[in-house]
This record gives structure tokens, sequence and C-alpha cells, in this order.
């Protein structure tokens, strides 16, 4: 059964994001365990796939140290099942992977057998190992009943993402399948840190305020301010992926001890946290402006 | 106009629209625009569209009776002369297209991926031609191997943009162009290469290139009275196999969802063997540890998958990691195959087999030589499939009587007396790739080059 609202307390969520087995599955997991320790309310783990077409350079190159390190969708069920962290935990991966979980092989190697096994086998996997909930950027509502049935059979939760683009029907088809939380995309393009947190944030949020689920926002936050200000706008909680993959990206390259990153990753974490709580206690007032 | 009830853009169950959020306004709002001006010709888009291909892109090109081709295999062999559209190559027919349908759309901006060079030279002289701001995006590997169409492109204005991921070719491209789309959807087009991506670009395409399987329809009757026996077409996505097939399938098998353009199918369509001739590589075999597999062969060895926007059959490792695709044609070089294609060998409406490297490269020389021809090598593959079936080596081992005679009998009934090859592009392009493969292996019929080996 999912944990995921448990996340969504009375105080904003803070969401980080990594790829598992970046750059390799032990530092994974004390990098997991440092954003729990810094506050994070949920983590989002990436299981990564090759041909990441919503990912921004940053995540592209984790992507890559990833998969060279050797990472398999066993692989990753091994290291979320291992993990000791008391928080929910969302799976973010390509639809492939889904679709071929369970699969002998991936082509018909002569034998004709090239049916896909469906996202069945990998939900139940995912839901044995103690995985919350989905989130998939390039399955859109309209292709995702077949995963979530799949979700259903296993009490997990489906996310779905809302671009600035997203039209108002289009909204309503989203609304019917989201559990979990909604993540927000705070602007177009793909993932990756920004100076400055997009206008299009506190437009997004207005649109579906009256949606039942969390809004999470993510694309872009890169600071305590920026998550301030994302919470001030209305978010229920933040995404962070790319500015903290930076810190894994700068370890690799300046061949950081393994605890080092990880401190890194602990402080980053919680001034992503107190950015955000600091504008939770301070919102009662902006409203009363 | 069709409504959007069953508007889900999938050939039975391949197809549909696998791709982030932030771009499905921009595909529902291409749909919209593909189903008033292409199907339904408002504002006289496919009036406008036929006159530029006409004038500016050479159209009708020659259904030619190959005469040598047509004395070695004892049957009478045609030659569809795309190589003679502008720009050497198919690709003119669907880039010429897609950048007026944006023009119509009132976008202001064009992005396209590119392989081997040939669909960004043809979206780079179509974005000229309708005076159109132009980027394109391709893998760093093709860039060194294809220089003459890097320059090309940059000639007629376009920008390049390399994309260094990866093993840095085609399927990089597409999905850093994709990126690209997702970030400035709002006043950008994207001028997708082949019969590939999330729908509506696979039928779109395939409507585009559906001028050749038209033209071949009208010139067979003329020429010969009846139709062809058999379309013999090599496939990478598939933009010039479907070109060639489109008008030989009814609208009913093309289209699950009952949304093609709507033509009713003819009595004789079914009477057109229709073969997809893919890369073969060097190896049908897939290394799924290693994730590479030595061919490019799709149809023909892949397992459904999820890739670029749409469900099809891909080259992927046990986990659904794609892997790197192989062939000697740098244009039929992609790890997945266009959705309607891979529906139509599921339904036995058209047969995928393949051909080797070597194959390719031989019948590249030998239609060189004996027809005046030098083809490409993505349509050397087509050349040397009707060679593998009819060719006198083939003739000299039917002695044996084996299975595989049986089967070779099989094929050879199935390409007929009549036999339509499309030859999608002409061969310029790959003269140093040719001159370079042809010296590491023993190539018969290949004219020896040694002495000017120096000079290249």
């Amino acid at each position: 059964m999912s944990r995921l609202p448990s996340a969504f307390g009375s105080e904003p969520a803070f969401i980080p994001y990594l790829a598992v087995g970046d750059p390799d599955i032990p530092s994974s997991k004390q990098y997991v365990e440092a954003l729990v320790e810094g506050g994070a309310d949920c983590i989002e783990l990436g299981l990564p796939f090759s041909e990441p077409i919503a990912e921004g350079p940053t995540i592209q190159k984790a992507v890559v140290r990833s998969l060279s390190g050797g990472i398999t969708p066993d692989a990753y069920f091994e290291f979320v099942d291992d993990l000791d962290v008391d928080v929910p935990l969302v799976c973010m991966t390509y639809y492939n992977l889904i679709f071929r979980y369970g699969a002998e092989s991936g082509t018909a190697a002569g034998e004709g057998d090239y049916a896909a096994p469906g996202p069945r086998p990998f939900v139940k996997r995912a839901a044995e190992v103690g995985i919350d909930g989905f989130v998939v950027p390039d399955l859109p509502a309209e292709e995702a009943d077949d995963l979530r049935e799949a979700c259903d059979e296993f009490g997990l939760d489906l996310v779905f993402i809302v671009a600035p683009t997203t039209t108002d029907d289009r909204l309503e088809t989203i609304r019917e399948q989201v559990s979990g939380y909604v993540y927000v995309q705070a602007r177009l393009g793909v993932t990756g840190a920004q100076a400055d947190v997009s206008d299009q944030t506190a437009e997004s949020l207005a649109r579906i305020a009256d949606w039942d689920v969390p809004k999470a926002v993510g694309f872009g936050i890169s600071s305590g301010d920026h998550a301030a200000r994302v919470v001030e706008a209305g978010a229920d909680g933040i995404i962070v992926g790319s500015a903290l993959v930076d810190i894994v990206a700068d370890g690799v390259e300046n061949d950081r001890p393994t605890a080092e990153v990880a401190d890194a990753l602990r402080e980053k974490a919680r001034e992503l946290k107190e950015g955000a709580l600091r504008s939770a206690k301070r919102s009662p007032e902006t409203d009363g402006r | 106009m069709s409504s959007d009830s069953s508007a889900d853009g999938k050939f039975g169950e391949y197809g549909g629209q696998y791709v982030p959020e932030a771009l499905m306004p921009a595909i529902e709002e291409l749909r919209d625009a593909y189903e008033r001006y292409v199907l339904e010709n408002e504002d006289g888009f496919v009036d406008e569209f036929r006159q530029r291909l006409g004038q500016f892109g050479g159209r009708p090109t020659p259904l030619q009776h190959a005469e040598h081709l047509s004395a070695r295999y004892d049957r009478e062999v045609y030659l569809k002369r795309e190589d003679l559209v502008h720009g050497g190559a198919h690709k003119l027919n669907n880039a010429l297209g897609q950048v007026l349908l944006a023009k119509y759309m009132g976008k202001e901006r064009i992005v396209a991926e590119t392989g081997a060079g040939q669909h960004g030279t043809a979206t780079a002289m179509a974005a000229a031609h309708l005076d159109m701001p132009c980027e394109i995006y391709m893998g760093e590997t093709d860039i060194q191997r294809q220089r003459p169409n890097v320059f090309r492109m940059r000639i007629n204005g376009a920008d390049l943009n390399p994309v260094t991921a990866g093993r840095g070719t085609l399927k990089e491209a597409i999905s850093e162009t994709m990126r690209d789309w997702a970030t400035n959807v709002d006043d950008t087009h994207y001028v997708v290469g082949s019969v590939v991506g999330p729908a509506p670009f696979p039928e779109m395409v395939r409507e585009f290139q559906s001028v050749i399987s038209e033209e071949v329809r009208k010139q067979a009757k003329e020429q010969f009275g009846t139709l062809p026996d058999s379309v013999v077409a090599c496939a990478g996505g598939g933009s010039n196999t479907m070109g060639a097939f489109a008008e030989f399938v009814d609208s009913e098998a093309r289209s699950a969802s009952g949304r093609s353009s709507g033509r009713s199918p003819r009595e004789d369509d079914e009477d057109v063997s229709l073969l997809a001739v893919e890369a073969g590589g060097s190896s049908l075999a897939v290394d799924e540890e290693e994730g590479v597999a030595p061919n490019s062969a799709s149809l023909s060895t892949g397992g459904q998958g999820v890739l670029h926007g749409a469900r099809t059959k891909v080259l992927q490792d046990e986990w659904g990691q794609i892997v790197e695709s192989h062939s000697v044609s740098a244009g039929l070089d992609y790890a997945g195959v266009g959705p309607e294609l891979a529906y139509l060998v599921d339904e036995d409406r058209v047969s995928a087999v393949n051909v080797g490297d070597d194959a390719a490269l031989e019948a590249f020389h030998r239609l060189s030589q004996e027809e005046g021809i030098i083809p490409a090598l993505e349509s050397s593959h087509a050349l040397a499939y009707v060679e593998k079936v009819l060719g006198p080596e083939r003739s000299a081992a039917t002695g044996a009587a084996d299975a595989d005679a049986e089967v070779d009998d099989e094929a050879a009934e199935l390409l007929g007396d009549r036999i339509v090859i499309n030859l999608s592009g002409r061969g310029d392009k790959d003269l140093e790739t040719v001159i370079e493969e042809t010296d590491k292996r023993d190539i018969p019929n290949a004219p020896d080059m040694s002495e000017f080996a120096g000079g290249l």
C-alpha cells in the first residue's frame, strides 16, 4: 500500500531525486540516506533508461554514469529492498523498462516471441521491494491505462506531470488518472537547475488549486530561496533533481570521497527543506495582506 | 472532419503517443493541422504542396525499366527513380510537406534530426525554399562520416547542432531534437524524418511519401497495363518503404482506428507483394550483454517496445534498454522502425526480409556498372535482396532439394514477374564509405581503386 500521503503532512514536502547507481550502488545508498537525514519527506529514485528524452544534460550524464556502472532493473529493485530509510519512495523511469520487465530477451531472437510482458510484472516487483508510486515522463495519461490498472491492483500511486502547455481538456484527463501527488512542471523544457524560478509556476498551481491531490513543483529549483518562493506560490511540495545530481557529478569529476559528497548532499537538502518551511511559516501572514 | 473519438493514432497495438506531457498539446495541434490541411486540403494546402513538389522537387520521377537487371534475373525489373528527386533522395517529399505545413500553422522555426544527413539536407533545402529558420541536430559520429551533407546544410543556411551523447548517431539526435521541441514548443515545429515518433507523425509522413506509390501505380498501368507483382524497398525507419507501399495497402489494414486518408480498398491491392528489406549488418544476433546489435533489422529480430514516442519493434536488451544498431548504410542504422510497418508485418501484409553489409556493397557496384546509376547504400539493400533471391549464384545452387531451396522458391514466387525496386536515393554521399568498406572486404565485382587510394 502506498505511503505517499504520509509525505504531505502539515508541512510542505521536500522530494529530492537521484539516479540509482550514480556513480555506483554503495555510494548511491549513502547519498539517499544523507538526503533523508537532510529532511527529505519522499525520494524519487531514478531507474536510468538509455533514451531519457525529458532530461537535460545534468541528468543525462547521471544516466550514463549509472548505466556504465551496470545498473539493471533487478539491481535497482535489490537496492530499494536493501534501503533502510523511513520515507515513501517513488520510482521514476521511462515506460519501456516497465513494459519489458520479465521478458527473457529483448528480441525475437528467431523464436518469434517478440511480445512484451506489459507493466504488471514490474509493478508487482516494485510493490514487493517497497516502492510507493511511479513517475513516468514519457507516459501521458492517454497511454497509461495498463500501468494505472497494475498500480491499482498492487495499491501503488501513479504520479502525472502537468506542464505549462497542458490544456484544460487534458487537465481533466490527468485529474482522473493521477494519484499520490501531481508533478507540476515549473517551466517548459527539460530538467535542469536554473538561476531563477519561473513565473509560470503560480499560474500552473492556480489552475489545479481545487484538485484534492497534493501539488509538488519541479524543474529548475536549485536553492532554498527558490523553494521558499514555490511554496509561497501555493505548492504542497518541491521536487529537486539536477541541483543534487550536480553535487554527485562534482564528486565524480573531482574524485571526492563518498562521505564528503554525502555531507554536501545533506547540507543542500537542509537548505532546500528550510527554504520550503520558511515560506510555509510566513504564508498565513502573506495571505492576510 | 473526423472527431477525436477514435483518434488514438494506433496501428493495431503499435503507435500511440509516448511523449512528455509538455509536448502533448503540440501534438494535438499538429494532428488538427494535419487533418485540416493535409487530409482536407484546407486553404489549398495539398495543391500548393503538389505544385512545389513538381516545380521545386522535380516530380514525378520515372519508373524506369532496368534492362540489364531484367536480363540478369529473367524478370521485368523496374526502378522507381527517387534518386532523381531534388536533393538526391525521397526525403524531400516529407521535408517539403512538413515545412510547408509548419508555415500554414504559423510556426516560426524548424528543428529536425538527421542521421546520414539526407533528411537534414532535405529539411534545410525546404526551409530555405520556404524562408523558415532551421536548426538541425546531428550526432557527432555522423557529422564525421557525412561531411558533404554537413556542408550542404550549412550552405543552405541551416544551423547545425552537434549531439555528443551516447554513440553520437541518429537515436541520440532524435532525443535531442525532442528536447529542443519540448523547450520551444510554442513557435517551433519538429520535422520528423521518417514514419516514426508519436502520432500523427507516422501517418502524416506516410501521407507525404505516398506520392511514390501513387506514381508507381499510375506509371505501371501506363507502361505495362497492370500492377507490378511486387514492390521491394529498403527499411530503416521506413519512410521510403511506406511511401512505396502505401497505395497498395487498403486503408482498413493501414490503421486500426480507421483514421487514414480514407482511400477505399481496391480489389487488386492484395495482388502486389510488398517486401521490406532491412539491414542485416554483419550478423542478425544481438549481444545483449554488450548492448550492441550488429544489424538494424528491427522488423526481423526486434521485440515490442516503446521508443521515441511510439510502441513498435525495437532492438533492445533483455531489460528494455535500447541497444546500438549497426549498418554500413547510415540511413538504415536505427534501433526502431515505423509502427505501421511493424503492424503490417504482423498482419502478414508486408514481408520483412534482410541482407547484410557485403551483399549491399556488391549490389551498389552492380547497379553502378550495369545500369549506370550509383545507388544510395540504403537502396542497395533492396537491390541486394532481389539478387539474393534471383541472382545467378542462387540459381546455380537450386540443384540441392533441401528446405532452403524451397524457401528460396517461395521468395522467388513472391517477387513475381514484374518487380518494382524503390531506388530511394543516389549514392554520391556514400562514395567515401563505399571505397573504405569495399577495401576491407572481398567484394568480387568492385573496381580496383588501389592506385588512387592515396589521393582520396
